[in-house]
Protein backbone atom coordinates (compact mmCIF):
# COMPACT_ATOMS: atom_id res chain seq x y z
CA UNK A 1 0.00 0.00 0.00
CA UNK A 2 1.64 3.36 -1.25
CA UNK A 3 1.30 6.07 0.47
CA UNK A 4 -1.65 7.82 -1.56
CA UNK A 5 -4.09 5.04 -0.71
CA UNK A 6 -2.72 5.23 2.55
CA UNK A 7 -3.46 8.93 2.59
CA UNK A 8 -7.22 8.43 0.98
CA UNK A 9 -7.85 5.61 3.32
CA UNK A 10 -6.86 8.14 6.56
CA UNK A 11 -8.87 11.08 4.78
CA UNK A 12 -12.33 9.32 4.97
CA UNK A 13 -11.38 7.85 8.11
CA UNK A 14 -10.87 11.12 10.00
CA UNK A 15 -14.20 12.51 8.08
CA UNK A 16 -16.14 9.55 8.68
CA UNK A 17 -15.40 8.97 12.33
CA UNK A 18 -15.74 12.93 13.21
CA UNK A 19 -18.98 13.62 11.41
CA UNK A 20 -20.58 9.97 13.58
CA UNK A 21 -19.47 11.39 17.08
CA UNK A 22 -20.71 14.89 15.94
CA UNK A 23 -24.00 13.02 14.93
CA UNK A 24 -23.47 11.58 18.78
CA UNK A 25 -23.21 8.11 17.51
CA UNK A 26 -20.08 7.33 20.12
CA UNK A 27 -23.04 6.93 22.77
CA UNK A 28 -24.85 3.41 22.68
CA UNK A 29 -27.95 4.67 24.18
CA UNK A 30 -28.20 6.98 21.56
CA UNK A 31 -27.45 4.34 19.27
CA UNK A 32 -30.48 1.74 20.96
CA UNK A 33 -32.82 4.70 21.60
CA UNK A 34 -33.60 4.10 17.58
CA UNK A 35 -34.69 0.47 18.37
CA UNK A 36 -36.68 1.97 21.12
CA UNK A 37 -38.04 4.24 18.67
CA UNK A 38 -37.76 7.26 20.80
CA UNK A 39 -34.73 9.01 19.16
CA UNK A 40 -34.54 7.94 15.52
CA UNK A 41 -31.28 9.99 14.51
CA UNK A 42 -29.70 6.41 13.17
CA UNK A 43 -32.53 6.38 11.04
CA UNK A 44 -32.06 10.06 9.71
CA UNK A 45 -28.82 10.10 9.48
CA UNK A 46 -28.29 6.69 7.61
CA UNK A 47 -31.30 7.56 4.83
CA UNK A 48 -30.03 11.21 4.06
CA UNK A 49 -26.13 9.95 3.73
CA UNK A 50 -27.77 7.12 1.73
CA UNK A 51 -30.33 9.29 -0.25
CA UNK A 52 -27.42 12.01 -0.52
CA UNK A 53 -24.53 9.42 -1.74
CA UNK A 54 -26.92 7.14 -4.00
CA UNK A 55 -27.83 10.81 -5.78
CA UNK A 56 -24.18 11.66 -6.29
CA UNK A 57 -23.16 8.04 -7.22
CA UNK A 58 -25.47 7.90 -9.65
CA UNK A 59 -24.97 11.88 -11.11
CA UNK A 60 -21.20 10.59 -11.99
CA UNK A 61 -22.26 7.50 -13.58
CA UNK A 62 -24.53 9.08 -15.76
CA UNK A 63 -21.41 11.35 -16.38
CA UNK A 64 -19.97 8.45 -17.29
CA UNK A 65 -17.19 8.85 -14.28
CA UNK A 66 -16.20 5.76 -13.45
CA UNK A 67 -15.70 4.73 -16.92
CA UNK A 68 -17.73 2.05 -18.72
CA UNK A 69 -17.89 -0.86 -16.76
CA UNK A 70 -18.80 1.09 -13.37
CA UNK A 71 -16.93 0.27 -9.73
CA UNK A 72 -17.49 -2.49 -8.15
CA UNK A 73 -20.71 -4.05 -6.53
CA UNK A 74 -19.77 -7.22 -4.70
CA UNK A 75 -22.11 -10.37 -5.48
CA UNK A 76 -24.97 -11.09 -2.96
CA UNK A 77 -25.46 -14.57 -1.50
CA UNK A 78 -29.14 -14.13 0.43
CA UNK A 79 -28.41 -16.09 3.08
CA UNK A 80 -25.11 -14.98 4.76
CA UNK A 81 -26.24 -11.22 3.98
CA UNK A 82 -29.49 -11.82 5.65
CA UNK A 83 -28.13 -14.07 8.55
CA UNK A 84 -24.62 -11.40 8.96
CA UNK A 85 -27.24 -8.84 9.40
CA UNK A 86 -29.53 -10.07 12.12
CA UNK A 87 -26.53 -11.30 14.14
CA UNK A 88 -25.73 -7.35 14.17
CA UNK A 89 -28.67 -6.28 14.60
CA UNK A 90 -28.72 -8.24 17.88
CA UNK A 91 -25.38 -7.56 18.95
CA UNK A 92 -26.67 -3.75 18.38
CA UNK A 93 -29.76 -4.17 20.89
CA UNK A 94 -27.34 -6.32 23.14
CA UNK A 95 -24.46 -4.25 23.21
CA UNK A 96 -24.97 -0.62 22.13
CA UNK A 97 -22.72 -1.02 19.48
CA UNK A 98 -22.11 -1.79 15.66
CA UNK A 99 -18.68 -2.03 14.51
CA UNK A 100 -17.61 1.37 13.29
CA UNK A 101 -19.66 3.33 16.33
CA UNK A 102 -17.50 0.99 18.57
CA UNK A 103 -14.35 2.98 17.73
CA UNK A 104 -16.69 5.96 17.89
CA UNK A 105 -17.65 5.16 21.72
CA UNK A 106 -14.57 4.13 22.74
CA UNK A 107 -12.65 7.10 21.04
CA UNK A 108 -14.75 9.27 23.02
CA UNK A 109 -14.14 7.72 26.61
CA UNK A 110 -15.86 4.48 26.43
CA UNK A 111 -14.74 1.55 28.27
CA UNK A 112 -17.65 -0.89 27.01
CA UNK A 113 -16.69 0.57 23.14
CA UNK A 114 -13.33 -1.29 23.78
CA UNK A 115 -14.98 -4.15 25.07
CA UNK A 116 -17.13 -4.51 22.09
CA UNK A 117 -14.12 -4.49 19.98
CA UNK A 118 -12.62 -7.13 21.84
CA UNK A 119 -15.87 -8.63 21.59
CA UNK A 120 -15.72 -9.04 18.19
CA UNK A 121 -12.53 -9.78 17.43
CA UNK A 122 -13.11 -12.60 19.43
CA UNK A 123 -16.39 -13.10 17.41
CA UNK A 124 -14.10 -13.34 14.13
CA UNK A 125 -11.88 -15.99 15.76
CA UNK A 126 -15.06 -17.77 16.33
CA UNK A 127 -16.07 -17.24 13.01
CA UNK A 128 -12.93 -18.42 11.19
CA UNK A 129 -13.41 -22.14 13.59
CA UNK A 130 -16.31 -22.99 11.98
CA UNK A 131 -15.53 -21.39 8.37
CA UNK A 132 -14.85 -24.91 6.99
CA UNK A 133 -17.44 -26.28 8.67
CA UNK A 134 -20.20 -27.60 5.43
CA UNK A 135 -23.03 -25.56 7.38
CA UNK A 136 -20.75 -22.23 7.23
CA UNK A 137 -20.00 -22.97 2.95
CA UNK A 138 -23.60 -23.52 2.30
CA UNK A 139 -24.80 -20.40 4.28
CA UNK A 140 -21.77 -18.49 2.57
CA UNK A 141 -22.28 -19.70 -1.04
CA UNK A 142 -26.22 -20.36 -1.80
CA UNK A 143 -28.91 -18.54 -2.85
CA UNK A 144 -26.80 -16.06 -4.86
CA UNK A 145 -28.54 -13.47 -6.69
CA UNK A 146 -27.78 -12.84 -9.74
CA UNK A 147 -28.68 -8.53 -10.26
CA UNK A 148 -26.04 -6.65 -8.46
CA UNK A 149 -28.27 -3.45 -7.88
CA UNK A 150 -32.28 -3.17 -6.49
CA UNK A 151 -32.62 -1.15 -10.31
CA UNK A 152 -31.35 -4.64 -12.12
CA UNK A 153 -33.48 -6.82 -9.82
CA UNK A 154 -36.66 -4.94 -10.27
CA UNK A 155 -35.71 -4.14 -14.13
CA UNK A 156 -36.07 -0.66 -13.44
CA UNK A 157 -34.15 2.85 -13.65
CA UNK A 158 -32.09 3.71 -10.47
CA UNK A 159 -33.60 6.94 -10.66
CA UNK A 160 -37.05 5.79 -9.90
CA UNK A 161 -35.61 3.58 -7.06
CA UNK A 162 -34.11 6.21 -5.94
CA UNK A 163 -37.07 8.77 -6.05
CA UNK A 164 -38.83 5.81 -4.24
CA UNK A 165 -36.06 6.00 -1.31
CA UNK A 166 -36.95 9.48 -0.82
CA UNK A 167 -40.46 8.82 -0.04
CA UNK A 168 -39.63 6.29 2.17
CA UNK A 169 -36.95 8.71 3.86
CA UNK A 170 -39.77 11.38 4.32
CA UNK A 171 -42.44 9.06 5.53
CA UNK A 172 -39.82 7.65 7.67
CA UNK A 173 -38.70 11.17 8.74
CA UNK A 174 -42.60 12.10 9.53
CA UNK A 175 -43.48 9.00 11.45
CA UNK A 176 -40.44 9.68 13.36
CA UNK A 177 -40.61 13.06 14.20
CA UNK A 178 -44.11 12.23 15.79
CA UNK A 179 -42.75 9.05 18.02
CA UNK A 180 -40.12 11.62 18.93
CA UNK A 181 -42.59 14.24 20.04
CA UNK A 182 -44.58 11.28 21.83
CA UNK A 183 -41.76 9.80 23.87
CA UNK A 184 -39.58 13.11 24.32
CA UNK A 185 -37.00 11.02 23.64
CA UNK A 186 -34.12 12.29 21.37
CA UNK A 187 -31.11 12.39 23.50
CA UNK A 188 -29.14 15.56 23.56
CA UNK A 189 -25.66 16.00 23.76
CA UNK A 190 -25.39 16.35 27.53
CA UNK A 191 -27.55 13.57 27.81
CA UNK A 192 -24.79 11.35 26.38
CA UNK A 193 -22.50 13.14 28.41
CA UNK A 194 -23.61 12.84 31.79
CA UNK A 195 -25.78 9.49 30.93
CA UNK A 196 -29.60 10.86 31.10
CA UNK A 197 -32.22 8.62 29.41
CA UNK A 198 -34.90 11.30 28.72
CA UNK A 199 -37.64 8.83 28.65
CA UNK A 200 -37.14 7.10 31.91
CA UNK A 201 -38.48 10.01 33.77
CA UNK A 202 -41.37 10.34 32.28
CA UNK A 203 -42.45 6.54 31.90
CA UNK A 204 -41.38 5.86 35.34
CA UNK A 205 -43.66 8.63 36.36
CA UNK A 206 -46.75 6.77 34.56
CA UNK A 207 -46.02 3.95 36.68
CA UNK A 208 -44.80 4.73 39.57
CA UNK A 209 -47.82 7.64 40.45
CA UNK A 210 -51.35 6.00 39.87
CA UNK A 211 -54.17 7.34 38.42
CA UNK A 212 -51.76 10.20 36.91
CA UNK A 213 -53.22 11.43 33.43
CA UNK A 214 -49.74 11.74 31.98
CA UNK A 215 -50.51 12.02 28.40
CA UNK A 216 -47.13 11.17 27.26
CA UNK A 217 -46.58 8.40 29.01
CA UNK A 218 -49.98 6.83 28.05
CA UNK A 219 -48.90 7.31 24.49
CA UNK A 220 -45.33 6.78 25.13
CA UNK A 221 -46.14 2.63 25.97
CA UNK A 222 -48.30 2.67 22.70
CA UNK A 223 -45.52 4.09 20.99
CA UNK A 224 -43.57 0.95 21.52
CA UNK B 1 -34.90 16.71 31.30
CA UNK B 2 -34.71 17.66 27.51
CA UNK B 3 -35.53 21.42 27.34
CA UNK B 4 -33.28 21.94 30.63
CA UNK B 5 -29.58 22.41 29.27
CA UNK B 6 -27.67 24.10 31.68
CA UNK B 7 -26.48 27.46 30.10
CA UNK B 8 -22.56 27.39 30.99
CA UNK B 9 -22.54 23.91 29.82
CA UNK B 10 -18.93 23.28 28.14
CA UNK B 11 -20.63 20.82 25.87
CA UNK B 12 -21.21 21.71 22.49
CA UNK B 13 -24.64 20.53 21.39
CA UNK B 14 -24.79 17.45 18.38
CA UNK B 15 -25.37 18.32 15.17
CA UNK B 16 -29.01 17.72 13.49
CA UNK B 17 -29.51 14.35 12.04
CA UNK B 18 -30.15 15.82 8.45
CA UNK B 19 -27.13 18.06 8.44
CA UNK B 20 -24.99 15.20 9.91
CA UNK B 21 -26.30 12.67 7.42
CA UNK B 22 -25.95 15.74 4.61
CA UNK B 23 -21.94 15.75 5.31
CA UNK B 24 -21.73 12.03 5.51
CA UNK B 25 -23.30 11.12 2.34
CA UNK B 26 -20.46 13.77 1.01
CA UNK B 27 -17.95 12.62 2.53
CA UNK B 28 -19.08 8.75 0.76
CA UNK B 29 -19.18 10.38 -2.35
CA UNK B 30 -15.66 11.87 -1.97
CA UNK B 31 -14.10 8.44 -0.55
CA UNK B 32 -16.14 6.54 -3.74
CA UNK B 33 -14.74 9.19 -6.08
CA UNK B 34 -11.09 8.95 -4.54
CA UNK B 35 -10.85 4.94 -4.06
CA UNK B 36 -13.83 3.77 -5.84
CA UNK B 37 -15.24 2.01 -2.69
CA UNK B 38 -17.23 3.37 0.70
CA UNK B 39 -16.37 3.10 3.89
CA UNK B 40 -16.35 0.03 6.51
CA UNK B 41 -15.55 -1.06 9.80
CA UNK B 42 -15.67 -4.54 10.30
CA UNK B 43 -12.52 -5.78 8.40
CA UNK B 44 -10.07 -4.06 10.86
CA UNK B 45 -10.81 -6.27 13.13
CA UNK B 46 -10.82 -9.17 11.14
CA UNK B 47 -7.03 -8.18 10.12
CA UNK B 48 -6.88 -7.95 14.39
CA UNK B 49 -8.27 -11.48 14.59
CA UNK B 50 -5.80 -12.71 12.44
CA UNK B 51 -2.91 -10.79 13.58
CA UNK B 52 -3.78 -12.34 17.46
CA UNK B 53 -4.46 -15.63 15.68
CA UNK B 54 -1.16 -15.92 14.36
CA UNK B 55 0.69 -14.69 17.50
CA UNK B 56 -0.74 -17.28 19.61
CA UNK B 57 -1.64 -20.42 16.72
CA UNK B 58 0.57 -19.79 13.99
CA UNK B 59 0.54 -22.69 12.17
CA UNK B 60 -3.12 -22.86 12.67
CA UNK B 61 -3.78 -19.65 11.60
CA UNK B 62 -1.77 -20.40 8.88
CA UNK B 63 -3.89 -22.87 7.33
CA UNK B 64 -6.89 -21.99 8.34
CA UNK B 65 -9.77 -21.12 5.36
CA UNK B 66 -10.86 -17.78 6.46
CA UNK B 67 -7.68 -16.13 8.21
CA UNK B 68 -4.84 -17.82 6.52
CA UNK B 69 -4.38 -15.68 3.57
CA UNK B 70 -3.87 -12.52 5.73
CA UNK B 71 -0.73 -14.16 7.49
CA UNK B 72 0.04 -16.05 4.58
CA UNK B 73 3.87 -15.81 3.68
CA UNK B 74 5.00 -13.51 6.35
CA UNK B 75 2.22 -10.80 4.88
CA UNK B 76 0.92 -8.45 7.30
CA UNK B 77 -2.71 -8.06 8.00
CA UNK B 78 -2.56 -4.55 8.86
CA UNK B 79 -1.33 -3.44 5.18
CA UNK B 80 -5.15 -3.14 4.03
CA UNK B 81 -7.03 -0.04 3.08
CA UNK B 82 -9.48 -0.45 5.81
CA UNK B 83 -7.19 -0.77 8.97
CA UNK B 84 -6.08 2.70 7.69
CA UNK B 85 -9.40 4.15 7.26
CA UNK B 86 -10.22 2.69 10.72
CA UNK B 87 -7.46 4.30 12.35
CA UNK B 88 -8.94 7.17 10.77
CA UNK B 89 -12.57 7.21 12.28
CA UNK B 90 -10.46 6.87 15.97
CA UNK B 91 -8.49 9.87 15.27
CA UNK B 92 -11.86 12.03 13.78
CA UNK B 93 -13.68 10.70 16.48
CA UNK B 94 -11.35 11.75 19.35
CA UNK B 95 -10.63 15.16 17.58
CA UNK B 96 -15.00 16.01 17.44
CA UNK B 97 -15.56 14.36 20.74
CA UNK B 98 -12.52 15.92 22.31
CA UNK B 99 -13.17 19.56 20.66
CA UNK B 100 -17.04 19.59 21.97
CA UNK B 101 -16.30 18.70 25.33
CA UNK B 102 -17.50 15.05 25.11
CA UNK B 103 -14.98 13.08 25.60
CA UNK B 104 -15.41 11.58 29.06
CA UNK B 105 -13.73 8.30 29.88
CA UNK B 106 -16.45 6.07 31.37
CA UNK B 107 -18.45 3.16 31.51
CA UNK B 108 -21.31 4.12 29.82
CA UNK B 109 -24.23 2.01 31.95
CA UNK B 110 -26.73 4.53 30.66
CA UNK B 111 -28.81 6.00 32.68
CA UNK B 112 -27.86 3.40 35.06
CA UNK B 113 -30.53 1.20 35.10
CA UNK B 114 -27.37 -1.67 34.96
CA UNK B 115 -23.94 -1.87 36.90
CA UNK B 116 -20.58 -2.21 35.54
CA UNK B 117 -20.14 -5.38 35.15
CA UNK B 118 -23.33 -6.45 33.54
CA UNK B 119 -22.62 -3.64 31.01
CA UNK B 120 -18.93 -4.85 30.06
CA UNK B 121 -20.60 -8.40 29.78
CA UNK B 122 -23.76 -7.37 27.35
CA UNK B 123 -21.01 -4.75 25.08
CA UNK B 124 -18.30 -8.45 24.83
CA UNK B 125 -21.80 -10.60 23.90
CA UNK B 126 -22.53 -7.95 21.39
CA UNK B 127 -19.49 -7.44 20.24
CA UNK B 128 -19.12 -11.60 19.58
CA UNK B 129 -22.61 -11.07 18.15
CA UNK B 130 -21.76 -8.30 15.37
CA UNK B 131 -17.84 -9.73 14.39
CA UNK B 132 -19.49 -13.37 14.06
CA UNK B 133 -22.07 -12.06 12.03
CA UNK B 134 -19.82 -9.28 9.79
CA UNK B 135 -17.81 -11.99 8.32
CA UNK B 136 -21.14 -13.60 6.75
CA UNK B 137 -22.31 -10.38 5.87
CA UNK B 138 -18.82 -9.45 4.33
CA UNK B 139 -19.29 -5.68 5.99
CA UNK B 140 -21.22 -4.20 8.70
CA UNK B 141 -23.58 -1.36 8.76
CA UNK B 142 -21.04 1.01 7.72
CA UNK B 143 -19.84 -1.11 4.83
CA UNK B 144 -22.83 -3.41 3.31
CA UNK B 145 -25.91 -1.08 5.29
CA UNK B 146 -24.27 2.56 4.35
CA UNK B 147 -21.87 2.16 1.27
CA UNK B 148 -23.71 -1.15 -0.30
CA UNK B 149 -26.81 0.90 -0.12
CA UNK B 150 -25.80 4.33 -1.60
CA UNK B 151 -24.67 1.86 -4.79
CA UNK B 152 -28.06 0.85 -4.70
CA UNK B 153 -26.77 -2.96 -4.09
CA UNK B 154 -29.02 -5.74 -3.37
CA UNK B 155 -27.00 -6.56 -0.24
CA UNK B 156 -27.50 -2.94 1.07
CA UNK B 157 -31.00 -3.13 0.88
CA UNK B 158 -31.21 -7.05 2.62
CA UNK B 159 -28.97 -5.76 5.05
CA UNK B 160 -30.79 -2.65 5.94
CA UNK B 161 -34.56 -4.68 6.35
CA UNK B 162 -33.12 -7.36 8.62
CA UNK B 163 -30.91 -5.49 10.80
CA UNK B 164 -33.59 -3.03 11.42
CA UNK B 165 -36.62 -5.81 12.38
CA UNK B 166 -34.01 -8.05 14.32
CA UNK B 167 -32.89 -4.85 16.04
CA UNK B 168 -36.45 -3.79 16.90
CA UNK B 169 -37.20 -7.39 18.31
CA UNK B 170 -34.20 -7.79 20.03
CA UNK B 171 -34.33 -4.67 21.59
CA UNK B 172 -38.26 -5.19 22.78
CA UNK B 173 -36.04 -8.25 25.03
CA UNK B 174 -33.20 -6.07 26.09
CA UNK B 175 -35.61 -3.11 27.21
CA UNK B 176 -35.87 -4.57 30.68
CA UNK B 177 -32.38 -5.02 30.69
CA UNK B 178 -30.86 -1.45 29.90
Amino acid sequence: MDYGVAGTALTSGILFGYVLEQAGFGSPCKLTAQFRLTDWSVFKVMFTAILVAAFGILLLQSGNYFGSSGFFVPTTFFWATALGAALIGAGFAVGGYCPGTSVVGFMSGRIDGLVFMLGMVLGILGFAAVYDAPLTQTILHTAQIGAKTLPQWLGVSPWFVLSAMVILAVGGFVLGRMMEQRSHGVLTAEDIVEGVDPTIESSEKGSAVHGNLGVGSVSHTRAV
Amino acid sequence: MSGSSPVCSSVRPLWPPLVAGLVLGLVLILTFVLVGNGVGASGTFASIAAWLGFQLAPAATESNGYLGHMVANGANPFASWIVVEVIGVAIGALLAAVSAGRFKVRVDVGAGKIGVMPRLLLALAGGLLAGFGSRFAAGCTSGVGLSGTAMLGMAGFIFLVVFFVVGLAVSALMRRVW
